[in-house]
Protein backbone atom coordinates (compact mmCIF):
# COMPACT_ATOMS: atom_id res chain seq x y z
CA UNK A 1 0.00 0.00 0.00
CA UNK A 2 2.65 2.46 0.88
CA UNK A 3 4.90 1.64 -2.56
CA UNK A 4 1.71 2.06 -4.13
CA UNK A 5 0.67 5.19 -2.45
CA UNK A 6 4.64 6.32 -2.94
CA UNK A 7 4.11 5.46 -6.82
CA UNK A 8 1.05 7.45 -6.62
CA UNK A 9 2.84 10.28 -5.20
CA UNK A 10 5.69 9.26 -8.11
CA UNK A 11 3.26 9.84 -10.89
CA UNK A 12 1.44 12.85 -9.47
CA UNK A 13 4.88 14.84 -8.90
CA UNK A 14 6.67 13.56 -12.02
CA UNK A 15 4.39 13.42 -14.84
CA UNK A 16 6.20 15.85 -17.07
CA UNK A 17 9.61 14.54 -15.63
CA UNK A 18 12.10 12.27 -18.10
CA UNK A 19 12.50 8.75 -16.41
CA UNK A 20 16.32 9.24 -15.92
CA UNK A 21 17.74 11.33 -13.76
CA UNK A 22 16.23 14.74 -12.70
CA UNK A 23 19.17 17.36 -12.57
CA UNK A 24 19.28 19.07 -9.11
CA UNK A 25 17.16 22.02 -8.68
CA UNK A 26 14.16 20.70 -10.13
CA UNK A 27 10.25 20.36 -8.41
CA UNK A 28 11.05 16.55 -8.53
CA UNK A 29 14.50 14.25 -8.06
CA UNK A 30 14.79 10.55 -8.22
CA UNK A 31 17.33 8.13 -6.49
CA UNK A 32 18.01 4.94 -7.99
CA UNK A 33 19.37 2.05 -5.57
CA UNK A 34 21.28 -0.82 -7.66
CA UNK A 35 24.04 -2.77 -6.30
CA UNK A 36 24.05 -2.15 -3.05
CA UNK A 37 24.33 1.66 -3.37
CA UNK A 38 22.69 5.32 -3.98
CA UNK A 39 23.64 6.14 -7.15
CA UNK A 40 23.07 9.55 -6.58
CA UNK A 41 25.08 9.67 -2.65
CA UNK A 42 24.26 13.63 -2.76
CA UNK A 43 21.43 15.33 -4.55
CA UNK A 44 20.67 19.22 -4.28
CA UNK A 45 16.74 20.24 -4.48
CA UNK A 46 14.86 23.17 -3.77
CA UNK A 47 12.65 23.70 -0.56
CA UNK A 48 9.22 21.54 -1.43
CA UNK A 49 11.11 19.28 -3.80
CA UNK A 50 9.92 15.51 -3.53
CA UNK A 51 12.40 12.88 -3.75
CA UNK A 52 11.80 9.57 -4.62
CA UNK A 53 13.99 6.56 -4.20
CA UNK A 54 13.03 3.58 -6.50
CA UNK A 55 14.83 0.03 -5.59
CA UNK A 56 16.24 -1.59 -8.61
CA UNK A 57 18.55 -4.40 -6.39
CA UNK A 58 17.28 -7.95 -5.96
CA UNK A 59 17.58 -7.19 -2.33
CA UNK A 60 15.58 -4.96 -0.02
CA UNK A 61 16.43 -1.80 1.74
CA UNK A 62 15.41 1.35 3.56
CA UNK A 63 15.67 5.23 3.31
CA UNK A 64 16.40 5.71 7.00
CA UNK A 65 17.07 9.66 8.06
CA UNK A 66 20.31 9.51 10.62
CA UNK A 67 17.77 12.11 12.83
CA UNK A 68 14.75 10.36 12.14
CA UNK A 69 13.51 12.51 9.68
CA UNK A 70 12.00 10.34 7.44
CA UNK A 71 11.80 6.85 7.01
CA UNK A 72 11.16 4.25 4.48
CA UNK A 73 9.92 0.87 5.34
CA UNK A 74 11.32 -2.40 3.69
CA UNK A 75 11.53 -1.65 -0.18
CA UNK A 76 11.42 -5.15 -1.51
CA UNK A 77 12.82 -4.85 -5.65
CA UNK A 78 11.04 -2.64 -7.43
CA UNK A 79 9.44 -0.37 -5.23
CA UNK A 80 9.85 2.80 -4.27
CA UNK A 81 9.63 5.31 -1.09
CA UNK A 82 9.22 9.29 -1.73
CA UNK A 83 9.49 12.32 0.98
CA UNK A 84 8.76 15.51 0.30
CA UNK A 85 11.17 18.27 2.06
CA UNK A 86 9.61 20.99 3.69
CA UNK A 87 12.50 22.44 5.55
CA UNK A 88 15.64 23.49 4.12
CA UNK A 89 19.18 21.78 5.18
CA UNK A 90 21.31 18.81 4.75
CA UNK A 91 19.56 15.42 5.43
CA UNK A 92 21.62 12.50 5.63
CA UNK A 93 20.19 9.11 5.20
CA UNK A 94 21.27 5.42 5.05
CA UNK A 95 19.81 1.66 4.54
CA UNK A 96 19.22 0.42 8.17
CA UNK A 97 19.90 -3.29 6.51
CA UNK A 98 23.22 -1.97 4.74
CA UNK A 99 24.19 0.71 6.65
CA UNK A 100 27.21 1.41 4.42
CA UNK A 101 24.71 2.79 2.01
CA UNK A 102 24.65 6.23 2.60
CA UNK A 103 23.66 9.31 1.14
CA UNK A 104 22.48 12.77 1.57
CA UNK A 105 19.56 15.24 0.18
CA UNK A 106 20.74 19.13 0.53
CA UNK A 107 17.47 21.03 0.68
CA UNK A 108 18.27 25.00 -0.21
CA UNK A 109 15.82 27.53 0.80
CA UNK A 110 14.74 28.55 -2.34
CA UNK A 111 11.01 27.12 -3.11
CA UNK A 112 10.71 24.70 -5.92
CA UNK A 113 8.32 26.19 -8.62
CA UNK A 114 9.43 29.58 -7.82
CA UNK B 1 42.71 -18.36 39.37
CA UNK B 2 42.57 -21.85 38.44
CA UNK B 3 41.58 -20.07 34.98
CA UNK B 4 45.07 -18.19 34.04
CA UNK B 5 47.15 -20.38 35.14
CA UNK B 6 47.76 -21.98 31.69
CA UNK B 7 46.42 -25.70 30.71
CA UNK B 8 47.36 -28.65 32.30
CA UNK B 9 48.96 -31.16 29.84
CA UNK B 10 45.50 -33.39 29.73
CA UNK B 11 44.09 -29.84 28.76
CA UNK B 12 46.70 -29.52 26.29
CA UNK B 13 46.16 -32.85 24.50
CA UNK B 14 42.95 -32.37 24.45
CA UNK B 15 43.14 -28.65 22.75
CA UNK B 16 45.75 -30.08 20.46
CA UNK B 17 43.38 -32.64 19.69
CA UNK B 18 40.40 -30.44 18.84
CA UNK B 19 42.48 -27.75 16.95
CA UNK B 20 44.47 -29.84 15.24
CA UNK B 21 41.16 -31.24 13.26
CA UNK B 22 40.30 -27.53 12.82
CA UNK B 23 43.77 -27.33 10.98
CA UNK B 24 43.64 -30.40 8.72
CA UNK B 25 40.31 -28.93 7.84
CA UNK B 26 41.92 -25.87 6.51
CA UNK B 27 45.22 -27.51 4.89
CA UNK B 28 43.68 -30.47 3.46
CA UNK B 29 39.64 -29.95 3.45
CA UNK B 30 40.13 -27.52 0.41
CA UNK B 31 36.47 -27.17 0.60
CA UNK B 32 36.85 -25.12 3.33
CA UNK B 33 35.09 -26.79 6.55
CA UNK B 34 33.49 -29.88 4.48
CA UNK B 35 34.23 -33.36 5.29
CA UNK B 36 32.48 -36.40 4.51
CA UNK B 37 32.24 -38.40 7.26
CA UNK B 38 30.10 -41.38 6.76
CA UNK B 39 26.94 -42.79 8.65
CA UNK B 40 28.69 -45.58 10.41
CA UNK B 41 31.05 -43.26 12.33
CA UNK B 42 28.77 -40.83 13.06
CA UNK B 43 27.02 -43.50 14.97
CA UNK B 44 29.95 -45.57 16.12
CA UNK B 45 31.16 -41.63 17.91
CA UNK B 46 27.18 -41.57 19.28
CA UNK B 47 27.57 -44.70 21.07
CA UNK B 48 30.69 -43.70 22.44
CA UNK B 49 29.14 -40.51 24.00
CA UNK B 50 29.27 -37.90 20.95
CA UNK B 51 26.84 -35.88 20.09
CA UNK B 52 25.52 -33.59 17.28
CA UNK B 53 24.04 -30.07 16.82
CA UNK B 54 22.65 -28.36 13.86
CA UNK B 55 23.55 -24.85 12.26
CA UNK B 56 20.86 -23.18 10.01
CA UNK B 57 21.31 -19.68 8.86
CA UNK B 58 19.82 -16.81 7.24
CA UNK B 59 16.54 -18.57 6.05
CA UNK B 60 15.05 -14.80 5.06
CA UNK B 61 11.45 -16.52 4.55
CA UNK B 62 9.84 -13.47 2.84
CA UNK B 63 12.16 -13.28 0.24
CA UNK B 64 11.09 -12.44 -3.33
CA UNK B 65 13.81 -12.05 -5.11
CA UNK B 66 14.48 -13.38 -8.29
CA UNK B 67 17.87 -15.24 -6.68
CA UNK B 68 14.77 -17.36 -5.37
CA UNK B 69 11.96 -16.87 -5.93
CA UNK B 70 10.46 -20.17 -3.78
CA UNK B 71 13.00 -19.10 -0.46
CA UNK B 72 9.98 -21.19 1.49
CA UNK B 73 10.61 -24.66 -0.80
CA UNK B 74 14.28 -24.13 -0.44
CA UNK B 75 14.20 -24.09 3.81
CA UNK B 76 11.36 -27.00 3.70
CA UNK B 77 14.09 -28.33 1.81
CA UNK B 78 16.76 -27.84 4.50
CA UNK B 79 14.24 -29.46 7.02
CA UNK B 80 14.09 -32.57 5.31
CA UNK B 81 17.44 -32.63 5.38
CA UNK B 82 17.96 -32.03 9.14
CA UNK B 83 14.98 -34.99 9.76
CA UNK B 84 17.29 -36.91 8.15
CA UNK B 85 20.45 -36.86 10.32
CA UNK B 86 20.97 -39.95 11.90
CA UNK B 87 22.01 -39.57 14.83
CA UNK B 88 19.84 -36.73 15.77
CA UNK B 89 21.16 -33.36 16.87
CA UNK B 90 20.63 -32.49 19.89
CA UNK B 91 19.19 -28.79 19.15
CA UNK B 92 19.48 -26.20 16.81
CA UNK B 93 21.19 -23.19 16.38
CA UNK B 94 19.69 -20.32 13.99
CA UNK B 95 22.49 -17.49 13.10
CA UNK B 96 20.14 -14.94 11.80
CA UNK B 97 18.30 -13.60 9.28
CA UNK B 98 15.21 -15.87 10.31
CA UNK B 99 13.17 -13.19 8.67
CA UNK B 100 13.68 -11.30 5.23
CA UNK B 101 12.72 -7.70 6.56
CA UNK B 102 11.00 -9.15 9.27
CA UNK B 103 8.19 -9.87 6.44
CA UNK B 104 4.46 -10.66 8.57
CA UNK B 105 4.00 -14.43 9.90
CA UNK B 106 7.94 -15.06 8.89
CA UNK B 107 8.98 -15.49 12.44
CA UNK B 108 5.97 -18.10 13.33
CA UNK B 109 6.90 -20.11 9.91
CA UNK B 110 10.42 -20.34 10.97
CA UNK B 111 9.98 -21.08 14.79
CA UNK B 112 7.10 -23.61 14.42
CA UNK B 113 8.80 -25.42 11.29
CA UNK B 114 12.09 -25.94 13.51
CA UNK B 115 9.95 -26.93 15.99
CA UNK B 116 9.23 -29.93 13.66
CA UNK B 117 12.98 -31.11 13.08
CA UNK B 118 13.28 -33.62 16.16
CA UNK B 119 15.67 -31.55 18.51
CA UNK B 120 14.60 -30.33 21.25
CA UNK B 121 14.85 -26.92 20.51
CA UNK B 122 16.49 -23.85 19.04
CA UNK B 123 18.44 -21.58 19.70
CA UNK B 124 18.49 -17.84 18.09
CA UNK B 125 20.26 -14.81 17.62
CA UNK B 126 19.22 -11.99 15.37
CA UNK B 127 20.56 -10.87 11.82
CA UNK B 128 19.66 -6.96 10.20
CA UNK B 129 17.09 -8.47 8.77
CA UNK B 130 15.07 -9.56 11.72
CA UNK B 131 15.66 -6.22 13.84
CA UNK B 132 16.11 -3.28 11.26
CA UNK B 133 12.35 -1.96 11.24
CA UNK B 134 11.76 -1.65 14.71
CA UNK B 135 15.13 -1.45 16.45
CA UNK B 136 14.71 -5.69 18.03
CA UNK B 137 11.08 -4.77 19.90
CA UNK B 138 9.40 -8.05 18.21
CA UNK B 139 12.36 -10.31 17.84
CA UNK B 140 13.34 -9.64 21.59
CA UNK B 141 9.74 -9.90 22.53
CA UNK B 142 10.20 -13.75 21.22
CA UNK B 143 13.49 -14.83 21.61
CA UNK B 144 15.23 -12.98 24.62
CA UNK B 145 12.86 -12.87 27.18
CA UNK B 146 14.56 -13.50 30.56
CA UNK B 147 18.05 -13.52 28.76
CA UNK B 148 20.91 -11.65 30.50
CA UNK B 149 20.59 -8.99 27.95
CA UNK B 150 19.44 -7.73 24.22
CA UNK B 151 19.54 -11.53 22.84
CA UNK B 152 22.60 -12.72 24.01
CA UNK B 153 22.93 -15.93 25.50
CA UNK B 154 25.24 -18.66 26.81
CA UNK B 155 24.39 -22.02 28.07
CA UNK B 156 26.58 -25.22 28.46
CA UNK B 157 25.54 -28.93 27.17
CA UNK B 158 27.60 -31.46 27.89
CA UNK B 159 30.82 -29.82 28.63
CA UNK B 160 31.04 -27.36 26.35
CA UNK B 161 29.92 -23.58 26.67
CA UNK B 162 27.72 -22.50 24.02
CA UNK B 163 27.66 -18.04 24.10
CA UNK B 164 25.24 -16.45 21.39
CA UNK B 165 26.35 -12.57 20.48
CA UNK B 166 24.09 -10.02 18.91
CA UNK B 167 26.05 -7.71 16.39
CA UNK B 168 22.95 -6.10 14.78
CA UNK B 169 21.60 -4.19 16.87
CA UNK B 170 23.29 -0.85 16.64
CA UNK B 171 23.80 -0.74 12.90
CA UNK B 172 24.24 3.33 12.16
CA UNK B 173 24.96 5.01 8.79
CA UNK B 174 28.65 4.36 7.48
CA UNK B 175 29.43 1.88 10.52
CA UNK B 176 29.85 -1.74 10.87
CA UNK B 177 27.71 -4.07 12.92
CA UNK B 178 29.11 -4.17 16.73
CA UNK B 179 28.54 -5.96 19.82
CA UNK B 180 28.57 -2.74 22.37
CA UNK B 181 30.37 -2.06 26.03
CA UNK B 182 27.37 -3.86 27.74
CA UNK B 183 27.46 -7.03 25.53
CA UNK B 184 31.44 -7.48 25.86
CA UNK B 185 30.60 -6.56 29.45
CA UNK B 186 28.83 -9.51 30.05
CA UNK B 187 30.90 -11.82 28.19
CA UNK B 188 33.83 -11.43 29.92
CA UNK B 189 31.99 -12.46 33.22
CA UNK B 190 30.25 -15.14 31.64
CA UNK B 191 33.58 -16.92 30.33
CA UNK B 192 35.73 -16.10 33.33
CA UNK B 193 34.67 -18.87 35.74
CA UNK B 194 35.52 -21.32 33.05
CA UNK B 195 38.69 -23.31 32.84
CA UNK B 196 40.98 -22.80 29.82
CA UNK B 197 39.64 -26.07 28.54
CA UNK B 198 36.19 -25.80 28.33
CA UNK B 199 35.41 -25.94 24.45
CA UNK B 200 33.67 -22.83 23.46
CA UNK B 201 31.32 -22.37 20.43
CA UNK B 202 30.36 -19.04 19.85
CA UNK B 203 28.02 -18.25 17.36
CA UNK B 204 26.55 -14.90 16.14
CA UNK B 205 25.10 -13.61 12.41
CA UNK B 206 27.70 -11.36 11.30
CA UNK B 207 31.41 -13.13 10.99
CA UNK B 208 33.42 -11.84 14.18
CA UNK B 209 36.03 -11.70 11.98
CA UNK B 210 37.10 -9.26 9.07
CA UNK B 211 36.01 -11.54 6.37
CA UNK B 212 35.58 -8.38 4.00
CA UNK B 213 35.15 -5.07 5.84
CA UNK B 214 34.43 -3.01 2.67
CA UNK B 215 30.80 -4.86 2.31
CA UNK B 216 30.73 -4.83 6.22
CA UNK B 217 31.52 -8.62 6.39
CA UNK B 218 33.09 -7.94 9.84
CA UNK B 219 32.13 -6.61 13.30
CA UNK B 220 33.29 -3.47 14.26
CA UNK B 221 34.54 -4.88 18.22
CA UNK B 222 34.80 -8.42 17.56
CA UNK B 223 38.76 -8.57 18.08
CA UNK B 224 37.43 -7.82 21.70
CA UNK B 225 35.37 -10.42 22.15
CA UNK B 226 37.71 -12.85 20.66
CA UNK B 227 40.01 -11.53 23.49
CA UNK B 228 38.30 -12.69 25.85
CA UNK B 229 38.47 -15.86 24.61
CA UNK B 230 41.98 -16.35 23.09
CA UNK B 231 42.86 -18.21 26.91
CA UNK B 232 40.43 -21.04 25.87
CA UNK B 233 42.41 -24.16 24.03
CA UNK B 234 39.47 -24.84 21.53
CA UNK B 235 36.70 -21.96 20.54
CA UNK B 236 34.42 -22.57 17.66
CA UNK B 237 32.86 -19.38 15.75
CA UNK B 238 30.06 -19.50 13.78
CA UNK B 239 28.75 -17.29 12.06
CA UNK B 240 25.92 -16.58 9.17
CA UNK B 241 25.43 -13.13 6.95
CA UNK B 242 27.43 -14.03 4.45
CA UNK B 243 25.87 -17.09 2.75
CA UNK B 244 28.60 -19.24 1.67
CA UNK B 245 31.29 -21.56 3.38
CA UNK B 246 34.45 -19.81 4.69
CA UNK B 247 37.35 -20.92 7.27
CA UNK B 248 39.73 -19.23 9.22
CA UNK B 249 41.94 -20.58 11.49
CA UNK B 250 43.94 -18.35 14.16
CA UNK B 251 45.72 -19.80 16.67
CA UNK B 252 42.82 -21.96 18.99
CA UNK B 253 39.72 -20.45 17.03
CA UNK B 254 38.70 -21.81 14.36
CA UNK B 255 35.76 -19.67 12.28
CA UNK B 256 33.34 -20.76 10.18
CA UNK B 257 30.71 -18.75 8.05
CA UNK B 258 27.58 -21.05 6.49
CA UNK B 259 25.62 -21.25 3.59
CA UNK B 260 21.85 -19.64 3.61
CA UNK B 261 19.22 -21.76 2.49
CA UNK B 262 17.84 -19.15 0.79
CA UNK B 263 19.52 -17.38 -1.88
CA UNK B 264 24.12 -17.28 -2.65
CA UNK B 265 26.21 -13.87 -2.12
CA UNK B 266 29.29 -13.76 -3.99
CA UNK B 267 32.60 -14.25 -2.58
CA UNK B 268 34.35 -11.11 -1.12
CA UNK B 269 35.14 -8.38 -3.50
CA UNK B 270 33.56 -10.46 -6.65
CA UNK B 271 31.46 -7.60 -8.40
CA UNK B 272 30.15 -4.41 -7.18
CA UNK B 273 28.48 -5.27 -4.23
CA UNK B 274 26.96 -8.16 -1.56
CA UNK B 275 23.50 -8.84 -2.14
CA UNK B 276 21.59 -11.80 -3.64
CA UNK B 277 23.09 -13.59 -7.17
CA UNK B 278 20.90 -15.31 -9.45
CA UNK B 279 22.69 -18.49 -10.48
CA UNK B 280 21.40 -20.66 -12.93
CA UNK B 281 18.04 -22.79 -11.75
CA UNK B 282 20.01 -26.28 -11.06
CA UNK B 283 22.98 -24.78 -9.34
CA UNK B 284 21.00 -22.84 -6.51
CA UNK B 285 20.36 -25.83 -4.88
CA UNK B 286 24.12 -26.60 -4.30
CA UNK B 287 24.93 -23.47 -3.54
CA UNK B 288 22.38 -23.28 -0.21
CA UNK B 289 22.82 -25.25 2.83
CA UNK B 290 22.85 -26.72 6.53
CA UNK B 291 25.25 -27.43 8.82
CA UNK B 292 25.99 -30.10 11.30
CA UNK B 293 28.35 -29.86 13.87
CA UNK B 294 29.62 -33.11 15.97
CA UNK B 295 31.17 -33.30 18.97
CA UNK B 296 32.65 -36.73 20.22
CA UNK B 297 34.12 -36.64 23.99
CA UNK B 298 36.29 -39.48 23.59
CA UNK B 299 38.42 -37.44 20.94
CA UNK B 300 38.07 -34.67 21.87
CA UNK B 301 37.24 -33.18 18.25
CA UNK B 302 34.42 -30.69 16.27
CA UNK B 303 33.71 -32.09 13.12
CA UNK B 304 32.13 -29.75 11.09
CA UNK B 305 29.43 -31.40 8.24
CA UNK B 306 28.23 -28.97 5.24
CA UNK B 307 25.35 -30.91 3.67
CA UNK B 308 23.91 -28.89 0.42
CA UNK B 309 20.36 -29.13 -0.24
CA UNK B 310 21.02 -30.30 -4.39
Amino acid sequence: MRALLAMTALLLAGAAVAPARIPAQTETARVEIRDQGFDAPSVTVKLGTTVTWVNHDDDTHTVTSTVDAFRSPGLDPDETFSHTFTKPGTYEYYCTLHPLMTGKVVVTPERSGS
Amino acid sequence: MSDERGLDRRGFLQCMAWTGTGLVWSVAGGVPGSRALGPGHAQAEEAAGGWSFVQISDTHIGFKGAANPDAMGTFEAALARIKALDPRPAFVIHTGDITHAQKAGAFDTVGEALKGVGAERTFYVPGENDVFADGGTEYLSRFAVGGPGRGWQSFDYRGVHFVGLVNVLDFKAGKLGSLGHEQLEWLERDVAPLAASTPIVVFAHVPLWAVYPQWGWVTDDGAQALAYLRRFGSVTVLNGHIHQIMQKVEGNVTFHTARSTAFPQPAPGVGPGPGPIKVPVEELRGMLGVREVRYAPGRDRLAVVDRSLA
